[in-house]
Protein backbone atom coordinates (compact mmCIF):
# COMPACT_ATOMS: atom_id res chain seq x y z
CA UNK A 1 0.00 0.00 0.00
CA UNK A 2 2.84 2.33 1.06
CA UNK A 3 5.50 0.53 -1.45
CA UNK A 4 5.30 3.11 -4.19
CA UNK A 5 5.57 6.64 -1.73
CA UNK A 6 9.03 8.28 -0.05
CA UNK A 7 9.16 8.36 3.52
CA UNK A 8 9.03 11.39 4.63
CA UNK A 9 10.32 10.60 7.92
CA UNK A 10 13.79 9.77 6.68
CA UNK A 11 14.64 12.82 5.24
CA UNK A 12 13.52 15.52 7.78
CA UNK A 13 14.16 12.94 10.75
CA UNK A 14 16.69 15.07 12.93
CA UNK A 15 13.98 18.23 13.74
CA UNK A 16 11.12 15.66 14.06
CA UNK A 17 13.59 13.43 16.56
CA UNK A 18 14.18 16.04 18.20
CA UNK A 19 10.47 17.33 19.14
CA UNK A 20 9.63 13.93 19.96
CA UNK A 21 12.82 13.87 22.49
CA UNK A 22 11.50 17.30 24.15
CA UNK A 23 7.71 16.03 24.69
CA UNK A 24 8.89 12.19 25.83
CA UNK A 25 11.26 13.98 28.61
CA UNK A 26 8.43 16.20 29.56
CA UNK A 27 6.38 13.10 30.04
CA UNK A 28 8.67 11.40 31.73
CA UNK A 29 9.02 13.90 34.50
CA UNK A 30 5.08 14.37 34.89
CA UNK A 31 5.44 10.35 35.38
CA UNK A 32 7.89 10.54 37.81
CA UNK A 33 5.96 13.56 39.60
CA UNK A 34 2.57 11.55 38.97
CA UNK A 35 4.30 8.33 40.72
CA UNK A 36 5.93 10.29 43.45
CA UNK A 37 2.74 12.39 44.39
CA UNK A 38 0.64 9.31 44.50
CA UNK A 39 3.02 6.71 45.70
CA UNK A 40 0.90 5.91 48.45
CA UNK A 41 -2.16 5.62 46.48
CA UNK A 42 -0.65 3.29 43.88
CA UNK A 43 0.40 1.01 46.55
CA UNK A 44 -2.99 0.91 48.54
CA UNK A 45 -4.23 0.06 45.18
CA UNK A 46 -1.73 -2.34 44.23
CA UNK A 47 -2.79 -4.32 47.66
CA UNK A 48 -6.44 -3.47 47.48
CA UNK A 49 -6.13 -5.49 43.89
CA UNK A 50 -4.60 -8.39 45.75
CA UNK A 51 -7.40 -8.52 48.51
CA UNK A 52 -9.68 -7.93 45.06
CA UNK A 53 -8.03 -11.47 43.76
CA UNK A 54 -8.36 -13.18 46.30
CA UNK A 55 -12.02 -12.64 46.93
CA UNK A 56 -12.26 -13.50 43.21
CA UNK A 57 -10.30 -16.68 43.51
CA UNK A 58 -13.45 -18.52 45.69
CA UNK A 59 -15.96 -16.10 43.35
CA UNK A 60 -14.07 -18.14 40.44
CA UNK A 61 -15.97 -21.68 41.77
CA UNK A 62 -19.07 -19.91 42.96
CA UNK A 63 -18.21 -19.96 46.40
CA UNK A 64 -19.12 -16.44 48.60
CA UNK A 65 -15.97 -16.39 51.49
CA UNK A 66 -15.51 -13.51 53.56
CA UNK A 67 -13.27 -14.92 55.70
CA UNK A 68 -9.88 -13.21 53.31
CA UNK A 69 -10.05 -10.26 55.95
CA UNK A 70 -8.93 -13.23 58.31
CA UNK A 71 -6.54 -14.78 56.19
CA UNK A 72 -4.61 -11.32 55.66
CA UNK A 73 -4.53 -10.59 59.28
CA UNK A 74 -2.73 -13.91 59.92
CA UNK A 75 -0.63 -13.27 56.80
CA UNK A 76 0.20 -9.71 58.27
CA UNK A 77 0.86 -10.79 61.64
CA UNK A 78 2.86 -13.75 60.52
CA UNK A 79 4.92 -11.61 58.61
CA UNK A 80 5.18 -8.57 60.44
CA UNK A 81 6.71 -10.93 63.76
CA UNK A 82 9.32 -12.68 61.54
CA UNK A 83 10.51 -9.39 60.70
CA UNK A 84 10.84 -7.57 64.04
CA UNK A 85 11.98 -11.05 65.77
CA UNK A 86 13.87 -12.62 63.34
CA UNK A 87 15.95 -10.85 60.59
CA UNK A 88 15.06 -12.87 57.75
CA UNK A 89 15.34 -11.44 54.53
CA UNK A 90 11.74 -10.12 52.88
CA UNK A 91 11.38 -12.45 50.06
CA UNK A 92 11.13 -15.46 52.98
CA UNK A 93 9.08 -13.17 55.11
CA UNK A 94 6.72 -12.67 52.49
CA UNK A 95 6.39 -16.40 51.69
CA UNK A 96 5.75 -17.16 55.34
CA UNK A 97 2.93 -14.59 55.33
CA UNK A 98 1.43 -16.30 51.85
CA UNK A 99 2.01 -20.02 53.11
CA UNK A 100 0.84 -19.63 57.00
CA UNK A 101 -3.05 -18.69 56.07
CA UNK A 102 -2.93 -21.11 53.14
CA UNK A 103 -2.22 -23.79 55.68
CA UNK A 104 -4.71 -23.03 57.75
CA UNK A 105 -7.30 -22.55 54.84
CA UNK A 106 -7.50 -26.63 54.43
CA UNK A 107 -8.66 -26.97 58.05
CA UNK A 108 -11.07 -24.61 57.73
CA UNK A 109 -12.60 -25.10 54.26
CA UNK A 110 -13.19 -28.58 55.02
CA UNK A 111 -15.90 -28.81 57.04
CA UNK A 112 -17.01 -24.82 55.85
CA UNK A 113 -17.15 -25.99 51.90
CA UNK A 114 -19.91 -28.06 52.63
CA UNK A 115 -22.13 -25.38 53.15
CA UNK A 116 -23.46 -23.47 50.11
CA UNK A 117 -24.57 -19.45 49.25
CA UNK A 118 -25.24 -17.00 52.36
CA UNK A 119 -24.73 -20.20 54.94
CA UNK A 120 -20.87 -20.40 53.62
CA UNK A 121 -20.60 -16.37 53.81
CA UNK A 122 -22.32 -16.32 57.40
CA UNK A 123 -19.46 -19.04 58.12
CA UNK A 124 -16.61 -17.52 57.10
CA UNK A 125 -17.50 -14.49 58.46
CA UNK A 126 -17.18 -16.37 61.60
CA UNK A 127 -13.83 -17.14 61.00
CA UNK A 128 -12.46 -14.11 60.26
CA UNK A 129 -14.10 -12.61 63.52
CA UNK A 130 -12.58 -15.42 65.21
CA UNK A 131 -9.28 -14.35 64.22
CA UNK A 132 -9.16 -10.82 64.83
CA UNK A 133 -10.53 -11.31 68.45
CA UNK A 134 -7.99 -13.67 69.00
CA UNK A 135 -5.38 -11.18 67.77
CA UNK A 136 -7.15 -8.10 69.85
CA UNK A 137 -6.79 -10.76 72.92
CA UNK A 138 -2.92 -12.17 72.43
CA UNK A 139 -0.54 -9.88 74.47
CA UNK A 140 2.18 -11.45 72.62
CA UNK A 141 1.13 -9.16 69.63
CA UNK A 142 0.00 -6.15 72.10
CA UNK A 143 -3.58 -6.94 72.01
CA UNK A 144 -5.73 -4.27 70.62
CA UNK A 145 -3.12 -2.05 69.88
CA UNK A 146 -1.16 -4.28 67.51
CA UNK A 147 2.57 -4.07 66.60
CA UNK A 148 3.80 -1.08 65.83
CA UNK A 149 7.18 0.44 63.83
CA UNK A 150 7.54 -2.52 61.94
CA UNK A 151 10.54 -1.59 59.09
CA UNK A 152 9.05 -0.60 55.94
CA UNK A 153 10.01 -3.17 53.63
CA UNK A 154 7.43 -3.05 50.86
CA UNK A 155 7.43 -0.09 48.21
CA UNK A 156 5.66 -0.24 44.59
CA UNK A 157 8.14 -2.04 43.57
CA UNK A 158 7.35 -5.51 45.26
CA UNK A 159 3.56 -4.60 45.70
CA UNK A 160 3.77 -4.07 41.68
CA UNK A 161 5.61 -7.46 41.40
CA UNK A 162 3.42 -9.49 43.38
CA UNK A 163 0.35 -8.45 41.81
CA UNK A 164 1.64 -9.10 38.50
CA UNK A 165 2.98 -12.96 39.19
CA UNK A 166 -0.79 -13.33 40.97
CA UNK A 167 -2.44 -11.67 37.69
CA UNK A 168 -0.25 -13.93 35.83
CA UNK A 169 -1.27 -16.75 38.24
CA UNK A 170 -4.93 -15.78 37.48
CA UNK A 171 -4.80 -15.93 33.64
CA UNK A 172 -2.82 -18.85 33.00
CA UNK A 173 -5.43 -20.47 34.81
CA UNK A 174 -7.85 -19.76 32.42
CA UNK A 175 -8.49 -22.92 29.46
CA UNK A 176 -6.62 -25.40 31.59
CA UNK A 177 -8.25 -28.51 32.55
CA UNK A 178 -9.08 -26.95 36.28
CA UNK A 179 -9.92 -23.25 35.16
CA UNK A 180 -12.91 -25.39 32.97
CA UNK A 181 -14.04 -27.43 36.02
CA UNK A 182 -13.65 -23.90 37.97
CA UNK A 183 -16.20 -22.47 35.58
CA UNK A 184 -18.19 -25.53 35.73
CA UNK A 185 -18.63 -25.78 39.26
CA UNK A 186 -19.21 -21.60 38.99
CA UNK A 187 -22.49 -22.47 37.03
CA UNK A 188 -24.02 -25.33 38.18
CA UNK A 189 -21.91 -27.67 40.81
CA UNK A 190 -24.23 -30.79 40.73
CA UNK A 191 -24.15 -31.31 36.73
CA UNK A 192 -20.16 -30.49 37.18
CA UNK A 193 -19.60 -33.36 39.74
CA UNK A 194 -21.55 -35.80 37.08
CA UNK A 195 -19.09 -34.68 34.67
CA UNK A 196 -16.23 -36.07 36.68
CA UNK A 197 -15.48 -32.68 38.36
CA UNK A 198 -14.47 -33.15 42.04
CA UNK A 199 -16.05 -30.18 43.04
CA UNK A 200 -15.05 -30.54 47.20
CA UNK A 201 -10.83 -30.17 45.92
CA UNK A 202 -11.43 -27.64 43.66
CA UNK A 203 -13.64 -25.18 45.82
CA UNK A 204 -10.94 -26.18 48.52
CA UNK A 205 -7.75 -25.63 46.04
CA UNK A 206 -9.31 -22.01 45.52
CA UNK A 207 -10.21 -21.14 48.97
CA UNK A 208 -6.05 -21.76 49.82
CA UNK A 209 -5.60 -19.84 46.90
CA UNK A 210 -7.49 -17.34 48.02
CA UNK A 211 -6.16 -17.51 51.51
CA UNK A 212 -2.13 -17.33 50.38
CA UNK A 213 -3.21 -14.11 48.21
CA UNK A 214 -4.98 -12.68 51.24
CA UNK A 215 -2.24 -13.25 53.17
CA UNK A 216 0.57 -12.11 50.81
CA UNK A 217 -0.95 -8.60 50.50
CA UNK A 218 -1.62 -8.65 54.27
CA UNK A 219 2.22 -9.01 54.58
CA UNK A 220 2.90 -6.24 52.00
CA UNK A 221 0.61 -3.94 53.84
CA UNK A 222 2.19 -4.62 57.17
CA UNK A 223 5.46 -3.61 55.47
CA UNK A 224 4.12 -0.58 53.19
CA UNK A 225 2.03 1.18 56.32
CA UNK A 226 4.87 -0.16 59.45
CA UNK A 227 2.21 -1.30 61.47
CA UNK A 228 -0.47 -3.95 62.14
CA UNK A 229 -3.70 -3.79 64.23
CA UNK A 230 -6.40 -6.10 64.66
CA UNK A 231 -9.17 -2.98 63.65
CA UNK A 232 -7.69 -3.34 60.03
CA UNK A 233 -8.77 -6.71 59.56
CA UNK A 234 -13.08 -6.18 60.95
CA UNK A 235 -15.39 -7.68 58.81
CA UNK A 236 -16.01 -4.14 56.69
CA UNK A 237 -12.11 -5.07 55.48
CA UNK A 238 -13.84 -8.25 53.96
CA UNK A 239 -17.01 -6.58 52.97
CA UNK A 240 -14.56 -4.16 51.03
CA UNK A 241 -12.71 -6.74 49.23
CA UNK A 242 -15.48 -8.09 48.04
CA UNK A 243 -17.29 -5.02 46.65
CA UNK A 244 -13.75 -4.12 44.55
CA UNK A 245 -14.05 -7.54 43.35
CA UNK A 246 -18.40 -6.98 42.38
CA UNK A 247 -17.32 -3.43 41.06
CA UNK A 248 -14.78 -4.52 38.77
CA UNK A 249 -16.32 -7.34 37.66
CA UNK A 250 -15.62 -11.38 37.91
CA UNK A 251 -16.11 -12.48 34.33
CA UNK A 252 -11.82 -11.86 34.38
CA UNK A 253 -9.28 -11.79 36.78
CA UNK A 254 -8.71 -8.27 35.10
CA UNK A 255 -12.07 -6.60 36.13
CA UNK A 256 -11.43 -7.25 40.37
CA UNK A 257 -8.16 -5.34 39.41
CA UNK A 258 -9.85 -2.53 37.58
CA UNK A 259 -12.42 -2.35 40.21
CA UNK A 260 -9.98 -2.10 42.81
CA UNK A 261 -7.81 0.70 41.26
CA UNK A 262 -11.16 2.63 40.54
CA UNK A 263 -12.33 2.33 43.99
CA UNK A 264 -8.82 2.95 45.42
CA UNK A 265 -8.22 6.23 43.62
CA UNK A 266 -12.27 7.26 43.34
CA UNK A 267 -11.68 9.73 46.71
CA UNK A 268 -8.32 10.88 45.14
CA UNK A 269 -10.11 11.71 41.75
CA UNK A 270 -12.86 12.89 43.87
CA UNK A 271 -10.55 15.62 46.05
CA UNK A 272 -8.68 16.68 43.02
CA UNK A 273 -11.73 17.05 41.12
CA UNK A 274 -14.16 18.52 43.67
CA UNK A 275 -11.43 21.13 44.97
CA UNK A 276 -10.77 22.45 41.32
CA UNK A 277 -14.91 22.62 41.00
CA UNK A 278 -15.72 24.15 44.20
CA UNK A 279 -17.22 21.32 46.07
CA UNK A 280 -16.19 21.66 49.75
CA UNK A 281 -14.02 18.68 51.31
CA UNK A 282 -16.38 16.74 53.76
CA UNK A 283 -19.62 14.54 53.51
CA UNK A 284 -20.31 15.44 50.12
CA UNK A 285 -17.78 13.62 48.84
CA UNK A 286 -18.45 10.47 50.93
CA UNK A 287 -21.65 11.05 49.31
CA UNK A 288 -20.62 11.68 45.57
CA UNK A 289 -18.15 8.55 46.47
CA UNK A 290 -21.58 6.21 47.36
CA UNK A 291 -23.22 7.50 44.48
CA UNK A 292 -20.90 6.32 41.70
CA UNK A 293 -20.68 3.44 43.49
CA UNK A 294 -24.35 2.94 43.24
CA UNK A 295 -24.34 3.65 39.95
CA UNK A 296 -21.96 1.49 38.80
CA UNK A 297 -23.89 -1.74 40.72
CA UNK A 298 -27.33 -0.32 39.22
CA UNK A 299 -25.91 0.28 35.65
CA UNK A 300 -23.24 -1.95 34.91
CA UNK A 301 -24.34 -4.93 36.72
CA UNK A 302 -21.25 -7.44 35.49
CA UNK A 303 -18.18 -4.73 36.63
CA UNK A 304 -16.51 -1.75 34.97
CA UNK A 305 -14.08 -4.45 33.51
CA UNK A 306 -17.41 -4.66 31.15
CA UNK A 307 -17.79 -1.98 29.75
CA UNK A 308 -15.06 -2.69 27.67
CA UNK A 309 -16.39 -6.07 26.29
CA UNK A 310 -19.83 -3.77 25.71
CA UNK A 311 -17.92 -1.13 23.81
CA UNK A 312 -16.48 -4.15 21.68
CA UNK A 313 -19.77 -5.39 20.87
CA UNK A 314 -21.21 -2.52 19.57
CA UNK A 315 -18.33 -2.11 17.37
CA UNK A 316 -18.88 -5.60 15.93
CA UNK A 317 -22.47 -4.54 15.51
CA UNK A 318 -21.79 -1.36 13.44
CA UNK A 319 -19.21 -3.45 11.33
CA UNK A 320 -22.16 -5.87 10.47
CA UNK A 321 -24.09 -3.31 9.75
CA UNK A 322 -21.72 -0.74 7.61
CA UNK B 1 -23.99 -57.23 32.13
CA UNK B 2 -22.53 -53.53 32.52
CA UNK B 3 -24.89 -52.15 35.17
CA UNK B 4 -26.79 -54.28 37.25
CA UNK B 5 -29.46 -53.04 39.66
CA UNK B 6 -30.76 -55.54 42.89
CA UNK B 7 -33.80 -54.53 44.67
CA UNK B 8 -32.53 -50.81 44.63
CA UNK B 9 -34.97 -48.57 46.86
CA UNK B 10 -35.25 -44.87 47.21
CA UNK B 11 -38.16 -43.56 49.67
CA UNK B 12 -38.56 -39.73 49.92
CA UNK B 13 -40.06 -39.25 53.35
CA UNK B 14 -42.92 -41.67 53.25
CA UNK B 15 -42.65 -42.01 49.39
CA UNK B 16 -41.31 -44.60 47.66
CA UNK B 17 -40.20 -43.21 44.85
CA UNK B 18 -38.06 -46.25 43.89
CA UNK B 19 -39.66 -50.04 45.39
CA UNK B 20 -37.01 -52.92 45.01
CA UNK B 21 -36.40 -52.21 41.55
CA UNK B 22 -33.80 -54.98 39.88
CA UNK B 23 -32.81 -54.61 36.11
CA UNK B 24 -29.73 -54.91 34.15
CA UNK B 25 -28.38 -53.77 31.05
CA UNK B 26 -26.48 -55.18 28.85
CA UNK B 27 -22.91 -53.93 27.43
CA UNK B 28 -23.77 -52.05 24.09
CA UNK B 29 -27.80 -52.05 24.05
CA UNK B 30 -30.29 -49.47 23.68
CA UNK B 31 -31.94 -50.05 27.05
CA UNK B 32 -35.36 -47.73 27.23
CA UNK B 33 -36.92 -47.22 30.31
CA UNK B 34 -40.69 -45.93 30.81
CA UNK B 35 -43.57 -45.76 32.61
CA UNK B 36 -46.33 -43.11 33.50
CA UNK B 37 -45.35 -39.71 35.30
CA UNK B 38 -44.08 -40.55 38.37
CA UNK B 39 -42.75 -43.56 37.78
CA UNK B 40 -39.68 -43.15 39.47
CA UNK B 41 -37.70 -43.00 36.49
CA UNK B 42 -35.49 -39.77 36.92
CA UNK B 43 -35.02 -41.24 40.11
CA UNK B 44 -33.25 -44.10 38.97
CA UNK B 45 -31.35 -42.14 36.87
CA UNK B 46 -30.08 -40.16 39.77
CA UNK B 47 -29.64 -43.13 41.73
CA UNK B 48 -27.12 -44.63 39.01
CA UNK B 49 -25.46 -41.39 38.90
CA UNK B 50 -24.75 -40.87 42.12
CA UNK B 51 -26.45 -37.68 42.84
CA UNK B 52 -28.55 -39.45 45.71
CA UNK B 53 -28.09 -42.45 47.79
CA UNK B 54 -30.34 -45.32 47.68
CA UNK B 55 -32.11 -46.24 50.94
CA UNK B 56 -31.55 -49.90 49.96
CA UNK B 57 -29.89 -52.13 47.23
CA UNK B 58 -27.15 -51.98 45.25
CA UNK B 59 -25.84 -50.75 42.03
CA UNK B 60 -23.20 -53.02 40.22
CA UNK B 61 -21.20 -51.35 37.29
CA UNK B 62 -18.83 -53.72 35.55
CA UNK B 63 -18.49 -55.74 38.62
CA UNK B 64 -17.86 -53.12 41.11
CA UNK B 65 -20.74 -51.18 43.21
CA UNK B 66 -20.78 -48.11 42.54
CA UNK B 67 -24.01 -46.73 45.07
CA UNK B 68 -22.11 -45.42 48.09
CA UNK B 69 -19.79 -43.48 45.26
CA UNK B 70 -20.07 -39.69 44.89
CA UNK B 71 -20.92 -38.62 41.53
CA UNK B 72 -17.70 -37.60 40.20
CA UNK B 73 -16.45 -41.21 41.16
CA UNK B 74 -18.92 -42.44 39.17
CA UNK B 75 -18.38 -40.44 36.77
CA UNK B 76 -14.87 -41.43 36.24
CA UNK B 77 -15.61 -45.01 36.28
CA UNK B 78 -17.52 -44.07 33.09
CA UNK B 79 -21.19 -42.65 33.30
CA UNK B 80 -22.52 -39.86 32.20
CA UNK B 81 -25.93 -38.57 31.43
CA UNK B 82 -28.10 -35.48 30.64
CA UNK B 83 -31.05 -34.09 32.10
CA UNK B 84 -34.64 -33.80 32.13
CA UNK B 85 -35.00 -30.09 32.88
CA UNK B 86 -31.84 -29.35 31.03
CA UNK B 87 -28.73 -28.50 32.92
CA UNK B 88 -26.53 -26.94 30.65
CA UNK B 89 -23.71 -24.19 31.93
CA UNK B 90 -26.22 -21.12 30.64
CA UNK B 91 -23.12 -18.56 30.37
CA UNK B 92 -21.06 -20.64 28.70
CA UNK B 93 -21.03 -20.92 24.90
CA UNK B 94 -21.65 -24.03 23.70
CA UNK B 95 -18.36 -24.98 22.68
CA UNK B 96 -17.45 -24.18 26.28
CA UNK B 97 -20.09 -26.62 27.64
CA UNK B 98 -18.65 -29.48 25.88
CA UNK B 99 -14.97 -28.66 26.72
CA UNK B 100 -16.01 -28.57 30.45
CA UNK B 101 -17.54 -32.40 30.03
CA UNK B 102 -14.14 -33.40 28.69
CA UNK B 103 -12.60 -32.92 32.20
CA UNK B 104 -11.80 -36.84 32.33
CA UNK B 105 -10.06 -37.24 28.93
CA UNK B 106 -8.46 -33.69 29.81
CA UNK B 107 -4.32 -34.45 31.22
CA UNK B 108 -3.04 -31.19 31.06
CA UNK B 109 -1.88 -29.38 34.14
CA UNK B 110 -2.32 -26.27 35.64
CA UNK B 111 1.70 -26.10 36.13
CA UNK B 112 1.96 -26.96 32.15
CA UNK B 113 0.39 -23.53 31.89
CA UNK B 114 2.28 -21.51 34.19
CA UNK B 115 5.75 -22.95 33.12
CA UNK B 116 4.39 -21.68 29.33
CA UNK B 117 4.73 -25.10 27.75
CA UNK B 118 3.60 -25.33 24.35
CA UNK B 119 2.11 -28.50 25.52
CA UNK B 120 -0.70 -26.74 27.77
CA UNK B 121 -1.63 -24.42 24.56
CA UNK B 122 -1.93 -27.83 22.41
CA UNK B 123 -3.56 -29.83 24.97
CA UNK B 124 -6.57 -26.87 24.94
CA UNK B 125 -6.35 -26.96 21.64
CA UNK B 126 -6.56 -30.34 20.74
CA UNK B 127 -9.81 -30.02 23.58
CA UNK B 128 -11.60 -27.19 21.14
CA UNK B 129 -10.98 -29.74 18.56
CA UNK B 130 -12.84 -32.17 19.89
CA UNK B 131 -15.69 -30.35 20.97
CA UNK B 132 -16.12 -29.17 17.84
CA UNK B 133 -16.21 -32.34 16.14
CA UNK B 134 -18.92 -33.75 18.90
CA UNK B 135 -21.09 -30.05 17.88
CA UNK B 136 -20.85 -31.09 14.43
CA UNK B 137 -21.64 -34.46 15.09
CA UNK B 138 -25.16 -33.18 16.94
CA UNK B 139 -25.53 -30.40 14.12
CA UNK B 140 -24.43 -27.67 15.91
CA UNK B 141 -20.97 -26.94 15.30
CA UNK B 142 -22.40 -22.86 13.76
CA UNK B 143 -23.77 -22.31 17.34
CA UNK B 144 -20.65 -23.54 18.44
CA UNK B 145 -19.60 -19.79 19.96
CA UNK B 146 -23.48 -19.18 20.95
CA UNK B 147 -24.15 -18.62 24.84
CA UNK B 148 -26.19 -21.95 25.70
CA UNK B 149 -29.16 -19.76 27.71
CA UNK B 150 -29.57 -18.29 23.82
CA UNK B 151 -29.73 -21.38 21.97
CA UNK B 152 -33.48 -23.28 21.29
CA UNK B 153 -34.52 -26.13 23.59
CA UNK B 154 -33.71 -28.63 21.01
CA UNK B 155 -30.47 -27.12 20.24
CA UNK B 156 -29.76 -27.26 24.04
CA UNK B 157 -30.62 -30.57 24.51
CA UNK B 158 -28.24 -31.50 21.83
CA UNK B 159 -25.23 -29.77 23.48
CA UNK B 160 -26.20 -31.94 26.74
CA UNK B 161 -25.56 -34.89 24.59
CA UNK B 162 -22.77 -33.82 23.18
CA UNK B 163 -21.35 -32.75 26.32
CA UNK B 164 -22.35 -36.23 27.72
CA UNK B 165 -20.38 -37.52 24.53
CA UNK B 166 -17.42 -35.60 25.34
CA UNK B 167 -16.08 -37.43 28.49
CA UNK B 168 -16.22 -40.87 26.21
CA UNK B 169 -18.83 -42.59 28.26
CA UNK B 170 -19.05 -46.84 29.31
CA UNK B 171 -22.92 -45.57 29.79
CA UNK B 172 -24.88 -42.96 28.46
CA UNK B 173 -27.88 -42.16 30.88
CA UNK B 174 -30.54 -39.83 28.55
CA UNK B 175 -33.59 -38.49 30.36
CA UNK B 176 -35.95 -38.00 27.77
CA UNK B 177 -33.87 -36.50 25.31
CA UNK B 178 -36.44 -35.77 22.53
CA UNK B 179 -38.58 -33.58 24.85
CA UNK B 180 -39.97 -30.58 23.40
CA UNK B 181 -38.70 -31.65 20.08
CA UNK B 182 -40.48 -31.22 16.48
CA UNK B 183 -40.68 -34.58 14.29
CA UNK B 184 -37.71 -34.18 12.55
CA UNK B 185 -35.42 -33.23 15.28
CA UNK B 186 -36.79 -36.71 17.39
CA UNK B 187 -35.71 -38.81 14.44
CA UNK B 188 -32.29 -36.97 13.96
CA UNK B 189 -31.66 -37.43 17.77
CA UNK B 190 -33.12 -41.21 17.35
CA UNK B 191 -30.43 -41.82 14.73
CA UNK B 192 -27.91 -40.23 16.72
CA UNK B 193 -28.48 -42.07 19.85
CA UNK B 194 -28.40 -45.49 16.87
CA UNK B 195 -25.16 -44.60 16.09
CA UNK B 196 -23.56 -43.49 19.64
CA UNK B 197 -24.83 -47.53 20.55
CA UNK B 198 -22.84 -48.97 17.50
CA UNK B 199 -20.04 -47.03 18.29
CA UNK B 200 -19.71 -49.44 21.84
CA UNK B 201 -21.59 -47.13 24.27
CA UNK B 202 -23.99 -48.42 26.27
CA UNK B 203 -27.40 -46.29 26.50
CA UNK B 204 -30.09 -46.21 29.07
CA UNK B 205 -32.74 -44.07 27.55
CA UNK B 206 -35.88 -42.45 29.82
CA UNK B 207 -38.27 -41.54 26.93
CA UNK B 208 -41.71 -40.94 26.73
CA UNK B 209 -41.90 -40.94 22.97
CA UNK B 210 -43.13 -44.39 22.80
CA UNK B 211 -42.92 -44.88 19.38
CA UNK B 212 -38.46 -44.08 19.38
CA UNK B 213 -38.33 -45.99 22.25
CA UNK B 214 -40.02 -48.86 20.43
CA UNK B 215 -37.84 -48.39 17.18
CA UNK B 216 -34.31 -47.93 19.16
CA UNK B 217 -34.34 -49.75 22.23
CA UNK B 218 -33.54 -53.74 22.46
CA UNK B 219 -34.43 -54.15 25.79
CA UNK B 220 -37.69 -52.05 27.84
CA UNK B 221 -37.92 -51.76 31.20
CA UNK B 222 -41.54 -50.67 32.29
CA UNK B 223 -41.69 -48.78 35.74
CA UNK B 224 -45.14 -47.83 37.38
CA UNK B 225 -45.09 -46.23 41.11
CA UNK B 226 -41.17 -47.29 41.55
CA UNK B 227 -42.12 -50.88 41.19
CA UNK B 228 -40.53 -52.63 38.04
CA UNK B 229 -43.78 -53.96 36.11
CA UNK B 230 -42.27 -55.40 32.75
CA UNK B 231 -39.41 -56.59 31.03
CA UNK B 232 -38.12 -57.18 27.45
CA UNK B 233 -38.25 -56.68 23.87
CA UNK B 234 -40.59 -53.96 22.76
CA UNK B 235 -42.37 -56.37 20.87
CA UNK B 236 -43.21 -58.19 24.14
CA UNK B 237 -43.57 -54.72 25.79
CA UNK B 238 -46.46 -53.45 23.29
CA UNK B 239 -48.67 -56.28 24.15
CA UNK B 240 -47.78 -56.99 27.96
CA UNK B 241 -51.44 -56.36 29.58
CA UNK B 242 -49.67 -55.06 32.46
CA UNK B 243 -47.95 -52.03 30.75
CA UNK B 244 -51.18 -51.51 28.95
CA UNK B 245 -53.14 -50.91 32.20
CA UNK B 246 -50.46 -49.18 33.76
CA UNK B 247 -50.92 -46.56 30.83
CA UNK B 248 -54.44 -46.70 30.17
CA UNK B 249 -55.76 -48.35 33.48
CA UNK B 250 -56.85 -51.50 34.33
CA UNK B 251 -60.27 -52.64 32.66
CA UNK B 252 -62.87 -52.46 35.63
Amino acid sequence: MAGGEPRPTETGSTPVDHRYDASLSVNLQDLRDFFLTYQSVIGFAGINGLLALSVYATLSCGQLSLANAGFMAIGAYASALLTVHASLPFAVVLLAGTVAPALLAVPLGLPVLRLRGVFLAIATIGFGEVVRLGFVNWEYTNGALGLVGIPQRAGLGSILAALAVTLFLFLRLRGTRTGCALEAIREDEAAARTMGIDSTAHKLAMLTLGAAVAGLAGALEAHFTFMVSPGGYTFGRAVDMLVFAVVGGTAHPLGPLVGAAFLTALPEILRAAGSSIGIPPGPLRLFLNGAILLAVILFLPEGIASLWRRYGRRRVREGHAA
Amino acid sequence: MLLELERVSRSFGGVHAVDRCSFAVRQGDIHGLIGPNGAGKTTLLNLVSGLIQPTGGSIVLAGRRIDRLPPHRIAALGVARTYQNIRLFPDLSAISNVIAGEHLRRRDTVLESLLLLPSARREQETARERARALLARVGLLERAEERAANLSYGEQRRVEIARALAADPAVLLLDEPTAGMNPAEVSAVGRLIAEVASQGHTVLLVEHNVKLVMSICRTITVLDFGEVIAEGPPAAIATSPAVIAAYLGAKP
